[in-house]
């Protein structure tokens, strides 16, 4: 299992340089919204790849409440920490992208909306885990994780029904997508899903190694104590 | 009556016995429901007609940010003279706790609202021109949407550094489709509009799925350690 950060290491670069260029020079050009639209490259496959992190987060939480197992708490936070950061992304360039196409940087629109709420929902799932310690850290952390993904549904419907009866600028034209773009989108998808993975990976051995470093630190600590010599 | 009614209804008499003797909650809360007001009036017109519009919004992040003054009481009393833990170690159901805590908040805010409600009237000149018994389902739910969160989000924030910090940080974000429906319902009754009844359904939906995640994971959390 130590191989697989170097194997996918060595997938994802070259992936997200190909994708890159496909994105950048060999994608053609909107017909309605010329180079700018090029951000829909980065913007969409991060916002897949934060839903798929959080969804992960979701079982992996669930697991760890009913099996008790650390490993299933570390996928957790893990997914958590990549999915907030993809789902940053997200927020940083749909303005970026909006300000020149819709005119505004943002609109409380049903997609933007519940993304923002999606997103303070799992930092707040962060700030928890920040918070406290000890053992009973993962089980409140794992409680609000499924709260959070109960919670998403009835925000989506909810933040739907409030934007359709105010109706709001409508995104993009209708139209249908050209093949080339649709083949390099889901390329640069692949390639940030692979990237996504990479770094997920490492937070995981990075939460397991820390949590060996605690056990063997505390370990020491009681055989150090005077009462043992 | 079954134990677990019957420690349900001691724990609620008990939290009910030492507010009525304290009024720590309830006047902390009507004090701070009041600031909200006032300060909100400094933000808009609040005799303008227009104040109908956000009135809804008003009241119900005045009662969200009083309830929290209450929600977090709620399990901090216990942990003095480690009343939790001689909990945990007891066989009663920890739901019977649970529900109690929920109910008591319930009362308290409701009477909180009761309260305040007259008030917002005369400050804001509100007079409902849709049907306005649907104020009192709306009341009702939404102030359980709010206790019943609130009190499970308590119960997790009294095991983190600087608690009273955490319960909005958490409460917030999870109560934000709640919030857009009481605000909604309320809106649309009071300006007469739009029917209330979609929001009315998503509360209850809201209510009975956190009620029954509450009830489910309730245990896991008191016995978390």
């Amino acid at each position: 299992m130590k191989k697989a950060f170097p194997i996918l290491a060595v997938l994802t670069v070259p992936l997200l340089g190909y994708a890159f260029y496909q994105a950048m020079f060999v994608a053609p050009a909107d017909q309605m919204q010329g180079e700018v639209y090029r951000i829909i490259y980065y913007h969409v496959p991060s916002a897949w790849t934060a839903f798929i992190f959080f969804f992960i987060n979701f079982v992996a939480s669930i697991v760890y409440l009913i099996r008790r197992n650390p490993k299933a708490d570390a996928v957790a936070v893990a997914a958590a920490e990549v999915g907030v950061v993809f789902c940053t992304v997200v927020l940083v360039t749909g303005p970026l992208w909006a300000r020149p196409v819709w005119g505004i940087w943002w609109t409380w629109d049903i997609r933007l909306t519940s993304t923002l709420v999606l997103w303070l929902i799992y930092v707040s799932y962060l700030i928890l885990r920040r918070f406290s310690q000890g053992d009973q850290m993962p089980v409140l952390a794992s409680a609000l994780a499924v709260f959070g993904a109960l919670d998403m549904p009835l925000v989506y419907f909810s933040i739907w029904f409030f934007r359709t009866q105010h109706p709001q600028p409508v995104i993009g034209g209708g139209g249908s997508i050209d093949p080339r773009m649709l083949h390099v989108w889901l390329l640069n998808w692949a390639a940030f899903l692979c990237y996504g993975l990479l770094i997920f990976w490492a937070c995981y051995r990075l939460e397991n190694l820390k949590r060996e470093l605690e056990e063997t630190q505390s370990l020491e600590s009681m055989l150090e104590a005077p009462r043992f010599r | 009556m079954s134990s677990s009614a019957r420690i349900t209804r001691a724990t609620l008499a008990k939290d009910i016995r030492l507010e009525w003797r304290s009024k720590d909650a309830i006047n902390s809360m009507l004090f701070f429901a009041l600031l909200v007001v006032v300060i909100f009036s400094f933000s808009f017109d609040p005799i303008a007609e227009e104040s109908r519009h956000i009135a809804g919004g008003l009241i119900w992040v005045a009662f969200l940010f009083a309830a929290v003054v209450a929600l977090n009481q709620t399990w901090a009393r216990e942990l003095r003279n480690s009343v939790l833990d001689a909990y945990r170690v007891s066989p009663a159901p920890p739901n019977a706790l649970f529900v109690a805590k929920a109910l008591g908040n319930f009362i308290f805010v409701c009477v909180l609202e009761a309260l305040m409600a007259p008030l917002f009237t005369v400050f804001y000149n509100l007079r409902p021109l849709g049907p306005a018994w649907q104020l009192i389902p709306v009341a009702i739910l939404g102030t359980w949407a709010l206790v019943v969160n609130g009190t499970f989000f308590a119960a997790i924030s009294i095991h983190t550094r600087s608690r009273e910090v955490m319960l909005p940080l958490l409460l917030f974000p999870i109560t934000i489709p709640a919030l857009l429906a009481m605000v909604q319902a309320t809106n649309a009754i009071l300006t007469g509009q739009d029917s209330a009844k979609f929001w009315i359904v998503l509360l209850l939906t809201y209510d009975v799925v956190f009620t029954i995640a509450c009830l489910l994971l309730f245990e896991t959390v008191l016995y978390a350690e």
